[in-house]
């Protein structure tokens, strides 16, 4: 199935976010995480269903002003 | 003591962690700063990376408030999401809620902040939205359910402290019982002080300190122009005069002709 995860293309195996997060070896606990630009809380990963397309935004936090 | 959304803070000095020449100096200027609240960003992570993980140690390790942001966000829907997401991650409710209208300036979109921030105040965020020094945006805001207001005092970067002293004089005015931080534009100690001296509960600074040539003596400097200015604005300052006053008493001078 093929996705778009933070702009870039990717042929991925994964059923769900979590899952995804596991293949593309996203560890920790640091991580925030939306779908097709809705959030999706770190507790509900596991039952987020991924779809052809879909777009998925992985954030961490970051230096800023 | 400085109380933002029921929090009582020890320092009058907010710090943003960009720019610094390194984590360690980051570290040390944040000390030096005695600040209370740091911001954060959110960025995309590359697949396998660990660079947000080593950073939010860093962050965590300070132990400090963390005061997310929506930096560079251009949109309601781009803050918004931005917003959730942080709280997400941080386990904050406080958002500092940035919607940029303008690259040149990067001064904000008040129209797009105005309803972001009554979307995110309705979801339970404690918003501190950077804006401009109007007036009426600030009311609009006070209006949209946000309890801390941080105009501007100049574009973010620019180092050209206070531009328009009357604009924040009428802020302070109007609103003397909303906590007020000045955001952005400032450039030396001084221009913390005098913002200070207008009776503003604290500032926010990031550039004028990272990219000092040291960093952590510069956070030191600000720290100290920051209470100054706030204990003076308290201690009833004097209105300038165009004519001398002699501070010296003229009786009892001898007369030596």
């Amino acid at each position: 199935m093929k996705l778009i995860v933070n702009g870039e293309p990717h042929e991925v195996a994964s059923k769900t976010l979590s899952d995804l997060l596991g293949e593309l070896e996203y560890e920790g606990d640091w991580l925030a995480t939306a779908l097709n630009g809705e959030l999706v809380r770190a507790s509900a990963r596991a039952t987020f269903t991924l779809n052809e397309g879909d777009r998925v935004e992985i954030l961490t936090p970051r230096q800023g002003g | 003591m400085l109380t933002l959304y029921g929090t009582e803070l020890s320092s009058r000095l907010l710090l943003g962690t960009a720019q610094y020449p390194s984590p360690a100096i980051l570290m040390d200027a944040v000390k030096a700063s005695e600040t209370k609240i740091v911001t954060v960003s959110l960025r995309r992570e590359m697949a396998g990376g660990k660079s947000g993980d080593k950073f939010w140690s860093l962050i965590q390790s300070l132990g400090v408030h963390v005061l997310p942001n929506t930096a560079g966000c251009h949109t309601v829907k781009e803050a918004v999401l931005t917003a959730q997401m942080a709280r997400d991650i941080f386990a904050t409710d406080w958002i500092k809620l940035e919607v940029i209208g303008n690259h040149d300036t990067l001064q904000p979109d008040v129209f797009a902040l105005v309803d972001a921030a009554r979307i995110l105040t309705t979801d339970g965020f404690k918003v501190f939205p950077y804006m401009t020094d109007d007036l009426v945006v600030a009311e609009r805001l006070l209006e949209a359910g946000c309890e801390v207001l941080m105009p501007w005092c100049a574009p973010i970067g620019s180092a050209l402290g206070p531009l328009n002293l009357h604009a924040l004089r009428a802020l302070r005015g109007h609103f003397p019982d909303v906590p007020m931080i000045v955001d952005a534009g400032l450039g030396r100690p001084s221009h913390a002080a005098t913002v200070m001296e207008l009776g503003f509960d604290a500032i926010l600074l990031n550039t004028a300190v990272a990219k000092a040539a040291d960093p952590v003596a510069m956070a030191a400097a600000f720290a100290k122009a920051v209470d100054a200015g706030h204990m003076a604005c308290h201690a009833g300052m004097l209105e300038p005069r165009d004519v001398a006053v002699p501070s010296t008493p003229v009786i009892g001078k001898a007369v030596f002709s």
